[in-house]
């Protein structure tokens, strides 16, 4: 059965296709009220996430498609997204497409705390599964990606940062 | 792999598509901005002033959205392409950031000015951010400097502001804490690597430090609109900040080898000139009201000027430009 929730969860995001709304933990709430309309509730990744406004198109295309004529997308901002929200699914998929799925996001009570240097953490390259590897750059591609190397198989490999 | 190309060149498909629906994802003066805020509840708390919020969530955006304009600057510029990928990721989060806080500037006094009115369509003397966020790049070693300051400067701000009684204040403010804390550890690194680096880094470090400084007095001065929406339980008071800024200032400076400068002001009767380690100087404004901060009470630079002519040019040439 065709539900609008199936539909919007199958989603792929903008600038990480292999993972769908659903896998990245971003659709908040699907609601389908009597009428036939139809209320998805998203939660942005980053502030400045470029891809905000594809997701928000995609969602009404999707859903359009499908036959549901009534949609309205709305922003949740609080609770904020979290790296946490990424589904096992969604971890192995990014694996899978060469990328270091995030680690548990930190949790803090009171200031965050300064770090100096490079990550103190091990990674495993997802190419050969070496835990010799180093991290090049914080920022990569995309705000939510760092970038790595792999100093066993040599091989760059991306990561998404825990937020 | 196949299988791989096709999904991309199906997502690329509806990309296309999606970017000619109408309902447009673009992200640019012209193409009509998606709300930040659409489907937030924007109505103000009671007890907070509606006006006094708007001035408030002006000047924290107008901090991001000039700050992340300097930083766009060195698209091009930047020594690597690391680097350069680095300032561009942390640009494009406080332009985020902007958005969200010019959007709820425009639902909280009730004027209805989107982001686009507000970014786009004011005079510098209407822009409230501080003139750390303003004044023209040095050289790299001084942009590290400045946005140690300024990162340092507004996670401590963000993170009081997540206790905020304006919930999409507070919203901005949790996801811009994870955000800016990233910002704070990338110019922590580089001022450590410069100041702890050859002779001639750590020459261009302490220079740099040197150039900015003059301009941190201002980022602990409060308004009179923070130190409302402070008792209002909805602001921060920006003197509070000042002891958490020194301690993290201090763990980098030591790692860094460097020395803290000296706290100037210019607030005394006659213009400051700043040497910059590079070959430009600039003037900061004359302060007519000893004690207010310059940038916040709408005083700034030529250098806001001359940034906002760049900046709102295609805007002012085509006012109700589409495409």
């Amino acid at each position: 059965m065709v539900t609008a929730r199936g539909v919007a969860g199958a989603v792929a995001d903008p600038e990480l296709p292999m993972l769908t709304l659903a896998d990245l933990g971003i659709l908040r709430e699907v609601e389908e009220k009597d009428g036939g309309a139809v209320v998805v509730t998203i939660t942005p990744t980053y502030s400045g996430c470029p891809a905000m406004g594809t997701i928000r198109a995609d969602l009404f295309a999707a859903l359009r498609e499908a036959g549901y004529a009534d949609v309205q997308v709305r922003t949740l901002l609080f609770p904020a997204w979290t790296t946490d929200w990424i589904t096992r699914d969604g971890r192995r998929k990014l694996a899978e497409a060469g990328i270091a799925p995030p680690g548990t996001a930190p949790v803090r009570h009171g200031p965050v705390p300064l770090t100096l240097g490079p990550a103190h953490r091990r990674l495993d390259c997802p190419n050969c599964g070496s835990g010799d590897t180093e991290e090049l750059s914080r920022f990569g591609a995309t705000a939510c990606k760092s970038l790595w190397r792999c100093r066993a198989c040599r091989e760059p490999f991306e990561h998404l940062k825990e937020l | 792999m196949l299988d791989d190309a096709h999904e991309a060149l199906a997502h690329a498909g509806n990309a296309y598509e999606a970017l000619n629906d109408g309902d447009d994802p673009r992200w640019a003066y012209g193409t009509g901005f998606a709300d930040p805020l659409a489907g937030v509840d924007t109505r103000v708390p009671d007890g907070v002033d509606g006006a006094d919020l708007a001035a408030y969530c002006l000047m924290l955006g107008d901090d991001a959205l000039i700050m992340s304009h300097r930083l766009q600057e060195w698209c091009t510029r930047a020594p690597e392409l690391e680097e350069e990928v680095a300032l561009a990721n942390i640009a494009l989060d406080l332009l985020g950031q902007a958005r969200l806080l010019l959007a709820r500037a425009g639902t909280a006094d009730g004027s209805g000015r989107d982001e686009d009115a507000l970014a786009f369509r004011r005079d510098a003397g209407e822009f409230r951010n501080v003139l750390l966020a303003e004044v023209p790049n040095g050289d790299f070693a001084e942009a590290m400097a400045r946005l140690l300051v300024f990162a340092t400067w507004r996670l401590a701000l963000l993170e009081r502001l997540t206790g905020s009684r304006d919930p999409v204040l507070a919203a901005v403010a949790v996801k811009g804490v994870k955000e800016v804390a990233y910002h704070r550890d990338y110019a922590a690194g580089w001022v450590v690597r410069l100041g702890d680096g050859t002779s001639y880094s750590r020459e261009r470090a302490v220079a740099g430090l040197a150039a900015v400084w003059p301009l941190v007095t201002e980022l602990f001065t409060p308004h009179e609109v923070e130190l409302r929406l402070a008792s209002a339980g909805a602001g921060a008071d920006p003197s509070a900040l000042r002891e958490g800024f020194d301690d993290v200032l201090g763990q980098v400076l030591t790692a860094a080898t460097l020395t803290r400068p000296t706290d100037t002001t210019f607030t005394q009767s006659s213009d400051t000139t700043l040497t910059r380690p590079t070959d430009t100087t600039f003037t900061l404004p004359r302060d007519t009201a000893p004690g207010r901060p310059a940038g916040r009470s709408g005083t700034h630079t030529a250098a806001l000027t001359d940034l906002l002519a760049e900046m709102q040019s295609v805007a002012r040439a085509h006012p109700d430009a589409t495409w």
